[in-house]
């Protein structure tokens, strides 16, 4: 029953225009930064590498796909959460507001099941959406800008990483990033398990985001014993890969917290819909 | 009728906060009975459906379909269970067949595309298989509903005010439906409504709750049978028959209606005899007339 209800709500998500929405508004984003890049980009490696130039000298083709591909990762994974929670925040809340929920909650599917299948579909949905950004960050970027070694600016210095020792760097930060943006997938499912309206679950989910980003970012030492256990410390973890070397700990820690929240707000989901009573 | 006890609620209670929408209900629906559910607007009728169905936890009481707990066997007997709940809420963006498709993947039984092909047929829906639910008026979502509650064939019926916004025409093929499902098909329903007429119509057997209490519980003609009756006189003299009324039936009252009808309302055993005492004494009775009662039956039960 877990899968026949999957397969339903993968109908669902292709059949609502809002899924496209996120796709086709990421796919406008890459395509917008690509441009602007071929149009300007030159000006705008020279500003980065500038305070460089008195001590290092570069050669070849550093705004390469590589480098297009990292800007653009840096770029978005702030902006893509929205376009995660805009479809996954409404997938239980969504059908309380229609009434369809009653439907389904009278068939002879169990409750948790019927919240398992949803958390599927939204991390098929979110892995769908950061394979399209991998495709269109790094086979677009490739292919509008070609290949070469990337020159990665990180708060220790300049890091330059070889052409052959880039790809698996990307493959584990994409999966690493897909980690955090299904934190956010399944943070707003879960807060569409106490919703009965579309928007309350997305709004919430920005603000969370937005709430935690701030504390992260305060200096201040009251918040210092709690930031390592915030998620959004954690949205950028994919950015370690590109470090040499690099800080498998940090990185391990990173994953186990990202892990332990998706567990937990899984857990708190199947139990708020299980107590809930639909009366809508 | 077979006697098998399809539903059996006992002493229901259900809480919202401090509000009490369901106090103490307890019925019990047989094999093949329409059971009508019948209470003005906030009874506790959909709260106690709700219930019944699992979409409510209740805080009291014991709840069995087919001889068995719901809570310990819900998913068993929710397969053998179709409803529609106040109204049929469909996914819009998704075609009627699609929507079909969804809800019966997950009803417990395999459903071919031409059972729900069939289906759409049966309840009148052929041509609309593609068409967006979206574009469906009401009583097109109505009969989807049906559909979709029919689907899996289940063998319990449960509808929750399902004439709510039809046209007239809507409501007799919906009720003309609900006596082919009992009929041919030997299903068990049950029919909550508000509409009297719609329970005495086609219920064999009801419940009316008022202020979240089973009130009274029984067979309908036996119900309003035991009562006392209204008939409608079409008399030639009006004064003897006033008077053969408070001398002759003084437990009668009576309503002038104009100057050759009466409305009295009367035991009904007593009905041949006001007949016959009318008519040694002179009154040409023209028309006797029963009239529906099932209104003041329900005001009675209910104010008392």
């Amino acid at each position: 029953m877990l899968l026949k209800n999957t397969y339903n709500e993968f109908i669902k998500i292709l059949a609502k225009p809002r899924s496209y929405l996120g796709i086709g508004a990421l796919t406008l984003l890459v395509l917008l930064i690509l441009f602007a890049m071929k149009a300007d980009g030159k000006s705008f490696i020279s500003f980065v590498t500038a305070s460089f130039e008195q001590t290092l000298s570069f050669n070849g083709n550093i705004l390469n796909g590589n480098l297009i591909a990292f800007i653009i990762l840096q770029m978005l994974i702030v902006h893509i959460p929205l376009l995660v929670s805009l479809v996954t925040g409404d997938l239980i809340s969504g059908e309380a507001a229609m009434g369809t929920i009653r439907m389904m909650a009278t068939k002879p599917i169990s409750r948790t099941q019927i919240v398992l299948s949803k958390f599927i579909a939204g991390a098929v949905y979110t892995f769908i959406l950061t394979l399209w950004l991998g495709f269109l960050a790094l086979i677009v970027g490739k292919w509008m800008f070609g290949s070469g070694d990337l020159i990665v600016l990180n708060s220790d210095g300049l890091v330059i990483l070889k052409e052959q020792d880039i790809l698996w760097r990307y493959g584990l930060s994409f999966g690493v990033a897909y980690l955090a943006l299904l934190t956010i997938s399944t943070l707003s499912i879960c807060l569409s398990a106490f919703a009965e309206n579309s928007i309350g679950p997305i709004v919430s989910t920005m603000s969370i985001i937005i709430l935690f980003t701030i504390i992260g970012t305060l200096d201040v030492s009251v918040f210092d014993s709690i930031k390592p256990f915030l998620f959004t410390t954690h949205m950028a973890s994919w950015r370690s890969f590109f470090e040499d070397p690099v800080p498998w700990t940090t990185i391990r820690n990173s994953v186990s917290i990202l892990v332990i929240h998706n567990i937990v707000l899984v857990l708190i989901a199947v139990y708020k819909f299980n107590k809930k009573d639909i009366t809508s | 009728m077979e006697n098998t006890e399809i539903i059996k609620v006992q002493h229901l209670a259900k809480n919202f906060g401090s509000f009490q929408a369901v106090k103490d209900v307890s019925f019990t629906v047989n094999k093949g009975d329409v059971f009508g559910f019948l209470g003005p607007n906030g009874a506790g009728k959909s709260t106690t459906i709700r219930c019944m169905l699992s979409l409510i936890k209740p805080d009291n009481g014991q709840i069995q379909l087919f001889g068995k707990d719901l809570n310990k066997h819900r998913n068993e007997i929710l397969s053998k269970v179709g409803s529609i709940i106040e109204k049929p809420d469909f996914y819009r963006y998704l075609s009627a067949e699609k929507n079909l498709a969804i809800f019966a993947r997950i009803s417990g039984k395999d459903v071919s595309k031409r059972e729900i092909a069939e289906m759409l047929d049966f309840v009148g829906l052929n041509g609309r298989n593609r068409d967006k639910v979206g574009g469906f008026s009401h009583g097109m979502k109505q009969r989807l509903g049906i559909a979709q509650t029919l689907l899996h064939q289940p063998d319990l019926i449960v509808l929750d005010e399902p004439t709510t916004g039809l046209d007239p025409q809507g409501i007799v093929e919906i009720r003309n439906l609900i006596l082919r499902l009992k009929s041919e098909q030997n299903k068990t329903v049950i029919l909550s409504s508000h509409q009297l007429s719609e329970i005495e119509l086609i219920s064999n057997r009801m419940v009316i709750i008022n202020k979240g209490q089973s009130i009274i519980e029984g067979d309908v003609k036996e119900l309003l049978n035991a009562q006392e009756m209204v008939v409608q006189l079409e008399v030639n003299d009006m004064e003897k028959t006033i008077n053969v009324l408070k001398i002759r039936f003084e437990s009668a009252s009576f309503k002038q209606i104009n100057e050759r009808i009466i409305e009295v309302n009367i035991e009904k055993q007593l009905v041949p005899s006001l007949n016959q005492t009318l008519v040694q004494e002179g009154v040409e009775v023209h028309a006797m007339e029963p009239k529906r009662k099932l209104e003041d039956f329900f005001m009675k039960i209910i104010q008392s």
